[in-house]
């Protein structure tokens, strides 16, 4: 009788589908994934143990630091509405072309006099530019021209209220946070939140 | 390569032929690397959004709209320069004030002390402290939003945020040294 022989199985597995899944998920994140836009106004946000995200829609940021404040809103529908708006309220035309770049513009601090300028601008100039920041002073108060146009562009578009978030600098004076809390309070928003970065429970 | 021998020795004295070379290609260091990719572009897009901690001023058009809250279970807390705190029950003056620091040995530990001696003081679980914060002048941003979380760590029932800081407790604080 022969001998019988016990073969000896494979040990390389075929990485042929699992390569192809791995692969496909992977380019479902990267096409998914927002690229990151350099922001205008580098902070760096307080910690805290809240583990709320920020929502993705219908959100305004204020981004507060060296005593000055950004304001950006989410949305390229919301911004070119609110650029329009605040085009008219002021009295200067945006041509399509404009409200399209402008449109692009995740944040910014420069007031309306020198938007026009500011939209010609390429990326890379605009990261240059050290931008003064939205007047907040009584007599010419653009920020709260601004949140108004704002609120009143997505109520429009989108039905919904336009809700806002805080993002100051750890280092600022308590002063600026409290004037653009004001301008805030006068337009009756009491409720805001305030974006910090994560911390563990000690 | 990872990979037994599976020919099973031998062959001795066999003709020699050319070898014909296999079709197949080994996959696992691209598997390891699309992976790792993954893995990359997963954390990415869902950690790099930051955390929305959520405030309520109190509405200025109401004042009529004014509580009624004993003074026995009311804390103020002044926030002051150096990162420092400030804090009195009840009524300013009335009260010596006590210099606390943050975290969890400081303001933290006063938080939850003050909340057990107002539930003892009430009787009831539901009416506890009544922190009101003001910052001041001095303070800034990150005092804010760090005696916020202290209050929602602490559990505190209900606090508010009060930006008006009266000229007795800038005058309080000045005695204490830190409204520099």
């Amino acid at each position: 009788m022969p001998k019988v022989k016990i073969k000896r199985k494979s040990t390389s597995t075929d990485m042929t589908a699992m390569c192809d899944v791995a692969f496909l998920l992977l380019t479902f994140f990267i096409l998914t994934a927002t690229a990151r836009q350099p922001e205008a106004l580098a902070v760096d946000t307080p910690s805290s143990t809240v583990k709320t995200k920020v929502p993705d829609a219908d959100i305004s940021m204020l981004t507060i630091g060296q005593g000055k404040v950004f304001f950006g809103v989410v949305g390229q529908d919301v911004r070119a509405k609110t650029l329009q708006k605040m085009g008219e309220q002021y009295k200067i035309s945006f041509t399509p072309e404009e409200t399209k770049r402008f449109a692009l513009i995740e944040s910014f601090g420069v007031p309306i006099a020198n938007l026009k300028q500011y939209i010609a601008l390429d990326n890379a100039d605009r990261m240059k530019l050290v931008q003064p920041g939205i007047p907040t002073d009584s007599i010419d108060n653009q920020l709260n021209a601004w949140i108004l146009q704002a609120r009143y562009a997505t109520k429009e578009l989108h039905g919904n209220e336009l809700r806002f978030t805080l993002k100051g600098d750890s280092k600022e004076e308590y002063p600026t946070i409290k004037k653009i809390i004001a301008v805030l309070q006068e337009q009756k928003i009491n409720k805001f939140s305030l974006i910090t970065s994560l911390e563990g429970d000690n | 390569m990872a990979e037994l021998d599976t020919s099973g020795g031998g062959g001795k004295g066999k003709k020699t032929r050319s070898k014909k070379m296999s079709t197949k290609v080994d996959l696992t260091a691209m598997v390891d690397l699309a992976f790792l990719l993954i893995t990359f572009f997963m954390l990415t897009t869902t950690l790099s959004k930051p955390q929305a901690m959520d405030m309520f001023m109190p509405d200025k058009s109401e004042p009529e709209a004014e509580l009624t809250v004993a003074a026995s279970r009311t804390m103020t807390v002044l926030l002051a320069s150096d990162n420092k705190i400030v804090w009195y029950m009840g009524i300013a003056g009335s009260t010596p004030p006590t210099v606390d620091n943050y975290g969890k040995s400081g303001i933290r530990a006063s938080f939850l002390e003050n909340n057990k001696k107002a539930i003892a003081f009430t009787g009831n679980p539901k009416k506890g402290l009544m922190v009101i914060i003001k910052p001041t002048d001095k303070s800034n941003y990150k005092n804010f939003v760090d005696i916020l979380d202290e209050v929602k760590i602490a559990g505190v029932p209900s606090y508010g945020i009060v930006n008006d800081v009266l000229p007795a407790e800038i005058n309080l604080l000045k005695d204490q040294g830190v409204y520099k």
